[in-house]
């Protein structure tokens, strides 16, 4: 037996060796592929000229133009899209920690009636994508509209209320296992001290579990500020765009000219983005591997 | 009420358990009734209106949201009302209704329900033949409201008041002051006489006013004149007919077509919804000019779907085997700059490669034309557009398939190489033997999460190439890169011909189905509900 290893020992180590330098030259080729876009955008937002025929990978005269005519712009108000997308991010992402942490800890500290059914339910809703629903979604916040504008088409709070009921889905059964794995011996003590569910809720648990949150809502965060379907559906005025569906109208516009400005508004939106990910990185694979697709 | 009666009856804790709540429990019996409140009061509009599917599931959740807070046995259910009830308003209702939509004729000209469309035809009035008429002066308030003097042809006087029934006043009253030689007040407290210079400078927003109450209101027809109007289009109850009396023309409801009609065959606009049983689907599948454009778009969206799994899976798979060596230095580092295309905004993504291929000016079609001389008609073209957005997707997709295989091949047991070493397995064969069956049963369920996701991936299609080019001579707009789903968004408002909610509805149930089908099929084949199902 160790014979028969050894005589493959020198050939597989040999294929190894040459392995490595073929993976590193593939490795180089793959990161060109996945980078180059990016770069080249990154190029394009600082060469002055400013549309796309001109773009060279390194400009030759670099310059801001593009930065300050993106903000200086009054007819595509950049900044108020990203303040809209930065507020409405910020709103869905707060509120569904809230529910979820909520629902999660009713999931996994009490047994009732339902309860498994429930569970189950959450898990088939969320398998039909949200795009499914957008024609009944548009005309349901059309009738609300009709009622409470402030909920109605065009209007930030109507975007919101559609974001939220997308909420309950599998991050529940994620946030649930991770309510689980606290130890339930900690809320039986409080529980024998007097402590209400409430304050075992709010006080133990939560500061437990702070981490999870966090990622939960820097994940629905950026979720909610790379939608553009949904955002694209309810809001119809410039003034009330979310970053995503304002880039986009603008870009479509002229699509060549107005190139390097929408390049300088792809690198402001990207790049922030980009860094939590990879930040992220490992949560985000493990999140993965339950079964979210990114939306 | 004894503490026996109230637990048999299961609404409310016993009392001595009670006493200590009593605050957290009034504060939440006021929170219910507030939205009791809110909800009958919303309810009360929607019947005026008759928006009966909003109306049932008002209903339904504000009873529930009453009884999971009333009844001390459901109270985990509390913790999940906010979830729960945001969960059935905006996700589960909005599948119901396009599901009714999809039955009904709902599309622009039919966006009112009958009650809402005789609410609006009420609000118009005519000047009928002979009506009084009256000369006018106006007063204007701090807010931009008005007062009118009206005088007839016989010397008879009007006060009319915005928001308040128009009466018949005499000038010599004190309450009005002093006169001018016209016998017209000088001006009312608050208000400011308009001259007729003003008059003319307000006359489009005064024209706009109607003063008094329905159904008899005063407006100004003129510099010189206002009359009493009346109401021009009134319901019929026991006809079902709406009547125009400026015309005596009888408009009798036509509950087929959604729509009140005259028997000269003359319809008011707007039309309102009505049901319209199968219509919809019948278009759809037996429709000539329909069936074509749906046909295509059906094909492509498999085929897309299916070809994008396939693409992203493969290269995702390659580049996760050739950096699964630990021993590989700098394996982090390139695992993060390959996971970029998944972090970058997927729409900025996709605007990108929409600028890389463009035919004239992007630069990969520059660089191919420098160097073969030649470059595809990346979106004008219906198979290079097709396969362009299958390039762009693989661009998308891959790091997402090259993380869940990495992940799925660290769970393959060594031993298995090994032993298929050992037994002269050439590295091929281990692979076609090993590592891809034990693969595709750990990330199967995932590759057909990521078909069913493709199949509605609006995104890439919409934002590319807007599904273009488009399909010559389609009765309704399509494109040759369209999915189900952009055709469904353009059916429903992006249509040059007008908005057609009820047939796009129609579409999203053959999507709905299509993806349920998959779903069960991933269920089954996967056994992931057992699984699910026993770790509740």
């Amino acid at each position: 037996m160790s014979k028969l290893r050894d005589r493959f020992k020198p050939t597989v180590s040999g294929q190894r060796r040459f392995g490595k330098r073929v993976r590193y030259i593939i490795a180089l080729l793959a990161i060109f592929y996945s980078l180059f876009p990016a770069l080249w955008v990154t190029s394009a937002s600082f060469d002055p000229t400013g549309s796309l025929a001109t773009t060279q990978l390194i400009p030759r005269h670099a310059s801001l133009n593009n930065f300050r005519e993106l903000f200086a712009d009054p007819i595509n108000p950049f900044l108020t899209w990203l303040l809209n997308s930065i507020k409405i991010s910020s709103i869905v992402a707060f509120l569904s920690v809230f529910i979820l942490a909520l629902s999660a800890y009713a999931f996994s500290r009490f047994r009732f009636r339902f309860r498994r059914s429930l569970l189950l339910g959450v898990f088939l809703v969320q398998v039909f994508p949200s795009s499914l629903t957008i024609v009944g979604l548009f005309l349901l916040v059309q009738q609300i509209g009709r009622y409470f504008p402030t909920f109605g088409l065009n209007s930030h709070g109507g975007l919101i209320l559609v974001y939220l009921g997308w909420v309950m889905g599998i991050n529940v059964w994620l946030m649930k296992g991770f309510f689980d794995s606290v130890p339930r011996e900690i809320d039986e003590s409080a529980m024998v001290d007097g402590a209400t569910h409430w304050q075992i809720f709010w006080n133990l648990i939560l500061p437990l579990v702070r981490p999870i949150l966090a990622v939960v809502a820097v994940l629905s965060f950026i979720g909610t500020f790379n939608d553009f379907l949904l955002a694209r559906t309810i809001l119809q005025s410039t003034e009330e765009f979310t970053l995503m569906v304002g880039l986009y109208l603008f870009v479509d516009q002229q699509f060549a000219q107005n190139w390097g400005v929408f390049a300088a508004g792809a690198v402001i939106a990207s790049v922030p983005i980009v860094l939590v990910y990879l930040l992220l990185q490992d949560q985000i694979v493990s999140g993965l591997t339950t079964g979210a697709v990114k939306g | 009420m004894s503490t026996v009666e109230t637990r048999a009856r299961g609404f409310i804790m016993p009392l001595a358990q009670m006493s200590g709540n009593i605050p957290r429990l009034a504060l939440r019996l006021i929170g219910l009734a507030l939205l009791d409140a809110f909800a009958v009061w919303f309810l009360y509009l929607l019947i005026r209106d008759g928006v009966w599917p909003l109306v049932v599931i008002i209903t339904i959740v504000t009873l529930g949201l009453n009884i999971i807070n009333l009844r001390e046995d459901l109270f985990p259910l509390r913790w999940l009302s906010p979830g729960l009830t945001l969960l059935i308003m905006m996700a589960l209702y909005p599948i119901i209704f396009t599901i009714y939509t999809a039955f009904t004729n709902y599309s622009d000209g039919h966006l009112l329900t009958k009650l809402q469309v005789i609410h609006l035809l009420a609000k118009e009035h005519y000047l009928p033949e002979g009506a009084q008429t009256y000369s006018w002066v106006a007063y204007r308030g701090s807010q931009g409201d008005y007062i009118l003097w009206l005088t007839s042809k016989d010397g008879e006087n009007l006060l009319a008041v915005q928001g308040e029934p128009v009466k018949a006043v005499s000038p010599d009253e004190d309450e009005f002051g002093p006169l001018d030689e016209e016998g017209i007040p000088v001006s009312f407290e608050g208000y400011r006489r308009l001259t007729r210079i003003d008059a003319v400078k307000y006359i489009s927003e005064l024209g706009k006013i109607e003063f008094g109450e329905e159904p008899n209101t005063i407006k100004i027809s003129s510099l010189d004149a206002a009359a009493q109007y009346q109401q021009r289009y009134v319901y019929d109850d026991d006809l079902d007919a709406i009547i125009d009396r400026a015309k005596e023309i009888v408009y009798s409801a036509d509950n087929v077509n959604g729509a009140f009609t005259s028997s000269e065959g003359a319809s008011l606009l707007p039309g309102y919804q009505v049901p319209t049983g199968l219509k919809n689907f019948k278009r759809l599948f037996t429709s000539p000019a329909l069936r074509g454009p749906f046909a295509m778009v059906f094909m492509w969206t498999v085929a897309f779907a299916f070809f994008s799994v396939a693409t992203t899976f493969a290269l995702g798979l390659f580049l996760a085997l050739i950096f699964d060596d630990p021993q590989l230095k700098g394996r982090k580092i390139i695992r993060s700059l390959l996971i970029i295309p998944y972090a970058i905004p997927g729409v900025i993504g996709i605007l990108i490669w929409r600028g890389m291929l463009n035919p004239h000016l992007g630069v990969v079609s520059t660089t191919m034309k420098d160097i073969i001389g030649w470059a595809p008609p990346w979106l004008s073209n219906a198979w290079w557009s097709k396969i362009a957005i299958l390039l762009v997707n693989l661009w998308l997709g891959y790091p997402y398939m090259m993380l869940i295989t990495s992940g799925a091949l660290q769970a393959i047991p060594h031993d298995l190489y090994e032993a298929a070493r050992v037994d002269g397995a050439t590295a091929w064969q281990r692979f076609w033997n090993i590592t891809l069956p034990l693969l595709l049963v750990s990330v199967g369920p995932l590759l057909i999460a990521s078909f069913t996701f493709n199949f509605n991936n609006f995104n890439v299609i919409y934002l590319f190439n807007e599904g273009g080019p488009p399909i010559p001579a389609t009765p309704t707009p399509a494109g040759h890169t369209d999915i189900l789903i952009s055709y469904t968004y353009r059916l429903a408002f992006a249509g040059h011909r007008g908005s057609d909610y009820g047939y796009a509805a129609a579409i999203t149930i053959v999507i709905f189905l299509l993806v349920s089908l998959i779903t069960i099929f991933n269920f089954r084949y996967t056994r992931i509900w057992e699984e699910i199902s026993e770790s509740v």
